[in-house]
């Protein structure tokens, strides 16, 4: 598996960012790297709104009356494609799921192929999931729909970054000179990456701390990456933290030799009790979810008074919502719409 | 600062307190009465058409805030402006609601406020105040408390500024400009 997790596509500027004040322009979401503070603020500003039309008695608006959301995913996943299917019904969308399971639609010209098949029959808005870093990019080049990245390889997760400085900056106010420690998988983790990119970009002190097998080469001294301060020992790095951030870990990399085992992982990695008591008092507990108890973090903080995982949940439907909304201001549109505002009609 | 002045800051003043009586005559007092400014320039119409009821009334008059952003049917039309903020209402169930915005145009906008008002409770009523009345409705609605009806031109632009929002307060018409103004900005002027 490469560790190289910039896609070739990315250096091939699909759209320019917004100017401030200009509104959006962006017709997709494939990562937060190059993201200006004001495009990270209007996301802010458009999940509060949203918030507030979930917390209604009957929480649905029309604004994607009409609009067709379809999920097309090529790996696993509960949360977010749950989140954003609600996300998509509560803004009034009609939303499809396809799960593309299955080696052979994973090859490039087949992706292309189910892309243009979706967009034809109507797909307003493609969210997709891939496990190749850069799918969404070649699936942005050839759609007239948007696309929405929900995790593609070891990339990036957008939406995830976006939910996680929703929940923090709902607990923190601002950001800006945060301490924020993520700890775990760095090295396969495209939640950890798009965190970086967006917590550094509004201010954040981002430590990322791992074994050293699992931090990627370059990290913390490449200024063509997010400038983090790396740390490979956890009681050092949550001193003073305002947000401890953990990652799951998934046990196939047990298997791959970047960590002896589970137990001495857990002993030296772990988010417990006494590691936190070193962060700051009422520190932030996050996790990106699913959580494996007991290995990168412990029960009794997993589900305890300062763990936000549930919040952070909630928050998905309404950055995904936001998310949403705003992708479809620019009014890509597929299907017949499409063809008959190019004048095919 | 273009186009003809026809409302300066005074003629402002009156026409908010001129409306705060009509409301409270035609209602006969405040018993029930909920004022929900449109997002931007209905706010502080809506706070300032309270504070004269209350003067002169001696009652306070609820007041809310309501953002039709998701609820437009123009959406593809507008460009790529994204500014909606929360609403926030108080109970409008039973209650007889005065809608307030600054510029009533196409009356789209006023659709969408319906629209959303129904999502939040059932009013036993809902009335509409405007400052400024440009005429070219495009739906069937009409504003029962009006601060001046200004004859238009669509391509006119309305400038409605108050001191709230914007540091300086007057109610001014451009010739021209406005289809222009109308397609690159927020939903300023409908």
């Amino acid at each position: 598996m490469t560790t190289d997790t910039r896609p070739a596509d990315q250096t091939q500027t699909l759209e320019a960012p917004a100017a401030a004040d200009e509104g959006w322009r962006r017709r997709h979401l494939l990562d937060l790297d190059d993201f200006t503070v004001d495009e990270l603020e209007q996301v802010m500003a458009a999940t509060d709104t949203m918030k507030e039309v979930l917390s209604r008695e009957v929480p649905r608006v029309p604004a994607l009356r009409g609009t067709t959301v379809v999920t097309l995913f090529y790996e696993n996943s509960t949360r977010t494609r749950t989140s954003f299917e609600l996300a998509g019904k509560v803004l009034g969308a009609d939303v499809i799921n396809i799960a593309a399971s299955g080696s052979s639609v994973a090859k490039g010209e087949s992706l292309v192929d189910t892309v243009k098949t979706l967009q034809a029959v109507g797909a307003d808005v493609l969210v997709m999931r891939h496990s190749r870093s850069g799918a969404p990019y070649l699936a942005a080049r050839h759609a007239n729909c948007s696309v929405i990245n929900a995790g593609d390889g070891l990339h990036a997760h957008p939406t995830q970054a976006l939910l996680d400085l929703y929940t923090m900056r709902s607990a923190l106010g601002d950001v800006r000179g945060r301490k924020v420690v993520i700890v775990g998988d760095i090295l396969h983790s495209r939640v950890a990456r798009s965190n970086m990119w967006a917590l550094t970009a509004l201010g954040a002190e981002v430590v990322v701390c791992a074994p050293p097998t699992l931090l990627p080469a370059g990290l913390g001294t490449n200024t063509d990456l997010p400038p983090v301060r790396v740390e490979t020992d956890l009681d050092r790095a949550v001193e003073g933290a305002d947000v401890v951030m953990a990652l799951r870990m998934q046990l196939e990399r047990m298997h791959g030799g970047f960590v002896p085992g589970a137990r001495e992982y857990s002993r030296r990695y772990q988010v417990n009790a006494e590691r936190l008591a070193r962060a700051k008092p009422g520190a932030l507990v996050m996790h990106p979810g699913p959580m494996n108890e007991g290995v990168e973090i412990s029960h009794e903080v997993a589900h305890g008074l300062q763990s936000r995982v549930e919040e952070q949940v909630t928050n998905g439907v309404a950055v995904r919502m936001a998310v949403l909304w705003l992708v479809t201001r620019t009014g890509a549109r597929g299907g017949i719409r499409a063809a008959s505002s190019r004048g095919a009609l | 600062m273009t186009g003809a002045l026809v409302m300066s800051p005074a003629d402002i003043r009156r026409a908010v307190t001129r409306i705060a009586h009509e409301i409270v005559e035609h209602n006969r007092g405040t018993e029930g009465l909920v004022l929900v400014g449109m997002r931007t320039r209905g706010v502080p119409l809506a706070e300032r058409i309270a504070r004269a009821i209350e003067e002169f009334e001696g009652e306070p008059v609820p007041t809310g805030s309501l953002d039709i952003g998701l609820y437009r049917d123009d959406l593809t039309e507008r460009g790529p402006s994204v500014n909606i903020q929360p609403s926030e209402l108080p109970d409008i169930t039973g209650k007889r609601v005065v809608l307030v915005d600054d510029v009533l145009y196409t009356g789209r906008t006023v659709r969408a406020a319906l629209d959303a008002l129904a999502d939040y409770g059932r009013p036993d009523a809902i009335e509409l105040a405007v400052l400024v009345d440009r005429g070219h409705r495009e739906l069937p609605i009409r504003a029962d408390y009006v601060g001046k009806n200004i004859p238009t031109s669509q391509s006119d632009d309305v400038q409605v500024r108050l001191h709230e929002v914007d540091e300086e307060e007057y109610v001014r018409v451009a010739a021209g400009a406005g289809d222009a103004l109308r397609r690159s900005r927020t939903g300023a002027a409908r």
